[in-house]
């Protein structure tokens, strides 16, 4: 048995060893929301927050993950829809078939906790997560509306 | 499957969908699934409010639209919901949507008609009867209430949902509507001119967002039921092989796995309590392969068989005006240039999957599949039970592009199933089982002629196709006279693929040679190889003319005012006359394709000579009539990935018979870094319905390769240009 922070919940969970985050979230925590696209580390629709910092959780072992460090999935980014990047993302329909859509979203949020008023540069360089729909344009654009969004909220 | 009335207003929690329920996930010990997640209760004709097949009319005044084609992303949910709600004239702010299923249709004649989504078809295939269906129940609506205030209909007026009386009363859709759902449909439907429309032709927003921004959507791979199992496949790595022996012996002793079971002739599945554990398994378990006759192949023989195709004799024959034999003897000058195009995957982020439950008298699937009745029959097959004890329950798909139209993997979760009658099984695809076992975009080269006469006219052209047929590989009985009519697409006589150009002596053929490797329809299909052939020949032509390839374009495109107009739009706006002045590099590329009119006018930037960038590109679309602009920008938008990604990166080889790529890492996608700048031009004119999601793909690659011509001199004629010196930054 071991004790993971989720979405700020205490969960105790029982895995193999070698089973990865992802895995852990989607079939014993049941949040399917974080997605499975490559299982390597290369597409990012498994990104997921841990301490605020965005790992693709496909080949992040879940038990070197610490009791007391928090992990936070798309499910737990807002009780409502409402972080700055959902709200940019719902503005600007932003999603196509959406499934790559949870990793981009976490990409983004953890990018603009740590930066912001990214450039398109600094969105170029932290967001290289695969969409085969093609949302790039508007990932891009999301990302700028949210950090404007973000921006009025602290002025507020 | 359903959602309902969203509102797009901010912070709105994305509201739990009809047909779907969910019981709360929580902490929980061993290593079982928890959440319960399962679409699949009644239509909501079970309600009172069924109007008729496609509205459903709700005493809250909510409104259901059924939706008959699946949605993988292209957004035709949304724009067909707009089409009947525009002819309904509810109020767009109470609409919400459900899938029927294929038994159901199957069960009312049919009556929602043809699922199958392909082929950029599936607003422009439906339009008439599902605009229909909305103005049969608004005018049984309408009588309803006029009915029940004894009045002439000619007398009351509809606006959002409400209708009135000319002497003030008003009632709402909601509490007519049951008294409307028993009155005979009207004889006679009369749809509105699309100039008068307000819902459809809108920017509106689309109704499947809200849940896809906090994990809500439940796609196929998310399905999670009481006591499900987890299965993991296996099939052979080579195309045409089969499966000889597995020794199981260690890999039953593995935690939580429930049996090994052969599947069919050709594959072998690890089911398991957890998936993480089922493919584990799957990858340690010991499997002895008949290879088959495919694993004597390889990419070089490929290659070679195309290139002996490229000369050939053949009768395949797609489009031939005047004599091209005659018109290149008589041509002032003759160019002459090879082209060439590989294998693709679709790479749908989603892994292949479906889960089934069966029973002797019913069984269930939850699958997403671009066509709901294929899946059905599949499902039916593999139970062994007839259509009727068959539901087969959709959900939205995590991409598609012309990969799930087969029912493949709903037939290995259906067999799993009859494993374990009563307990539903899953059967997800690694990403590389997804990448070994697809249908692959075919192969083929090209080899193009074209005279000029003394003054730089186009003359002559003979356009040679060499390489693999898809209706030959999966769909012969399509084939006629042994001719694959998809393999000339966009360079037709006639029909919602033809030629763009008038070319007085003009000879398109086809050398078939196919292989081993199964063909598909990957989103925009021979239209992509299609376009690139054409489109960089006809800029070869127009250097080689000493002609500006705007220029050269034109003079070939009397006959197409249409094309002209989108390929001149897009050339304007992207500043094509000024480029020389400003130092710009620019490529051109039109397409007729999937009956809508496509142009692109890509601008690169080259540094240390090799070092290019795509900066721009300027696209313009004339679908004829839009219903919803900013999802047809999405659509534009996204082609440019899509396309992008197979020019620059993508491509599958063959060693031994099997694919090489089997992830990301050796088949890589587009990302943010390396995608231009896209704006896009809508310009309906009105007048016909052409696709959206597809043609905009065919002239991503070809304006990029002319741009790099423009910009370093060099003919780029094989793609992906990962083998050029060209570094892409």
């Amino acid at each position: 048995m071991s004790r993971l922070n989720v979405n700020g919940k205490h969960l105790d969970l029982e895995f193999d060893p070698d089973t990865p985050l992802l895995w852990v979230l989607r079939e014993q925590a049941g949040l399917t929301g974080t997605k499975y696209g490559c299982g390597i580390a290369q597409c990012g629709a498994c990104t997921v927050h841990i301490d605020g910092q965005p790992v693709r959780s496909c080949v992040f072992p879940a038990t070197a993950v610490q009791p007391s460090q928090k992990i936070v999935t798309v499910e737990g980014l807002s009780e409502d829809v409402s972080h700055p990047v959902q709200q940019a993302w719902a503005e600007l329909d932003v999603p196509q078939c959406g499934y790559c859509q949870s990793g981009m979203i976490m990409a983004a949020s953890a990018l603009l906790e740590n930066n912001p008023e990214p450039s398109d540069d600094d969105i170029d360089v932290a967001i290289t997560n695969i969409c085969r729909c093609g949302t790039l344009q508007r990932v891009r654009q999301g990302i700028h509306r949210a950090a404007a969004i973000r921006k009025q909220g602290e002025q507020a | 499957m359903s959602g309902k009335a969203s509102s797009s207003e901010l912070g709105t929690t994305a509201k739990m969908n009809r047909r779907r329920f969910l019981v709360a996930t929580g902490a929980a010990g061993a290593g079982l699934s928890i959440g319960v997640i399962a679409p699949g209760v009644a239509l909501a004709q079970a309600d009172k409010g069924e109007v008729n097949a496609w509205v459903v009319i709700n005493p809250d005044e909510s409104v259901v639209i059924r939706i008959a084609r699946s949605e993988m992303g292209q957004g035709t949910l949304t724009g067909l919901a707009q089409l009947v709600a525009e002819e309904l004239e509810c109020d767009w702010a109470k609409v919400g949507w459900e899938y029927p299923t294929p038994r159901e249709n199957l069960a009312r004649d049919r009556v929602w008609k043809n699922f199958a989504t392909g082929g950029s078809r599936g607003i422009r295939e439906s339009q008439q009867y599902v605009r229909e269906g909305g103005a049969a129940a608004r005018m049984m609506l309408v009588e309803a209430a006029a009915k029940r205030w004894q009045v002439d209909v000619q007398e009351c007026r509809v606006d959002k949902g409400i209708i009135r009386h000319t002497s003030g009363k008003q009632l709402t859709y909601g509490e007519v509507a049951s008294e409307a759902a028993s009155l005979p449909p009207p004889l006679e439907v009369k749809l509105k001119d699309p100039k008068e429309w307000s819902i459809a032709g809108q920017p509106l927003k689309r109704l499947d967002t809200l849940d896809k921004l906090n994990g809500a959507q439940i796609y196929g791979a998310d399905v999670q039921l009481p006591g499900m199992l987890n299965a993991s496949v296996k099939a052979c790595p080579v195309f045409g092989g089969k499966l000889i022996s597995f020794d199981d012996t260690e890999v039953k002793k593995m935690p939580g796995v429930k049996g090994v079971f052969p599947l069919g002739d050709n594959a072998v599945a690890v089911v398991a309590d957890t998936w993480w554990r089922a493919n584990k398994a799957v990858k340690a378990l010991e499997i002895d392969w008949d290879l088959g006759e495919g694993q004597s192949l390889n990419q070089t023989q490929i290659n070679e068989r195309l290139e002996e195709g490229l000369t050939a004799e053949t009768k395949l024959v797609g489009n031939k005006q005047g004599d091209v034999a005659e018109g290149l003897a008589g041509a002032a000058k003759v160019i002459e240039a090879t082209y060439s195009y590989p294998f693709l995957n679709h790479a749908c982020l989603e892994p292949m999957n479906a889960t089934a439950r069966w029973t002797k008298d019913l069984c269930e699937v939850w699958c997403p599949t671009q066509n709901g009745e294929a899946a059905h029959a599949g499902a039916a097959q593999a139970s062994g039970l007839p259509l009727a004890q068959v539901e087969v329950y959709k959900l939205h798909l995590g991409g598609g592009f012309g990969r799930r139209g087969a029912p493949d993997f709903v037939t290995q979760a259906v067999l799993l199933a009859k494993e374990f009658p009563g307990t539903p099984v899953k059967v997800l695809w690694s990403r590389e089982e997804d990448m070994l076992q697809g249908f692959f975009h075919p192969v083929t080269k090209a080899r193009v002629v074209g005279g000029l006469d003394k003054d730089g006219k186009l003359q002559a052209m003979h356009l040679r196709i060499s390489g693999q047929s898809i209706l030959a590989g999966i769909l012969p009985h399509a084939l006629r006279d042994g001719m694959d009519i998809t393999t000339f697409q966009a360079l037709l006589p006639e029909g919602d693929h033809s030629i763009s150009y008038d070319i007085p002596n003009l000879l398109v053929d086809h050398a078939m040679r196919n292989t081993h490797i199964r063909p598909g329809f990957w989103r925009g299909v021979n239209v992509n190889p299609n376009a690139i052939y054409m489109e960089s020949f006809i800029d070869e032509l127009a250097h080689a003319a000493g002609t500006d390839p705007l220029e050269f374009r034109r003079s070939l495109m009397a006959e197409n005012p249409l094309g002209w107009a989108v390929l001149k739009a897009a050339a304007d706006k992207a500043g094509w006359h000024n480029r020389q002045k400003k130092g710009q590099h620019m490529g051109l590329a039109v397409c007729y394709a999937f009956g809508s009119y496509v142009a692109a006018c890509a601008e690169v930037s080259v540094a240390d000579g090799n070092r290019v960038k795509i900066e721009r590109i300027v696209a313009a679309t004339d679908p004829g009539y839009c219903v919803n602009p900013q999802q047809t920008e999405a659509q534009v938008e996204g082609s440019f990935v899509y396309g992008l990604s197979a020019l620059l990166y993508g491509e599958c080889t063959v060693t031994n018979g099997k694919i090489d790529q089997e992830n990301f890492d050796t088949y890589p996608s587009l990302r943010m870094a390396q995608m231009p700048k896209v704006e896009t031009i809508v310009m309906p004119s009105g007048g016909f319905w052409g696709g959206v999601g597809e043609p905009t793909i065919a002239v991503a690659a070809p304006a990029v390769l002319n741009a790099i011509f423009a910009a370093t001199g060099k003919r780029l004629r094989e793609v992906p240009l990962k083998h050029s010196d060209l570094q892409f930054v």
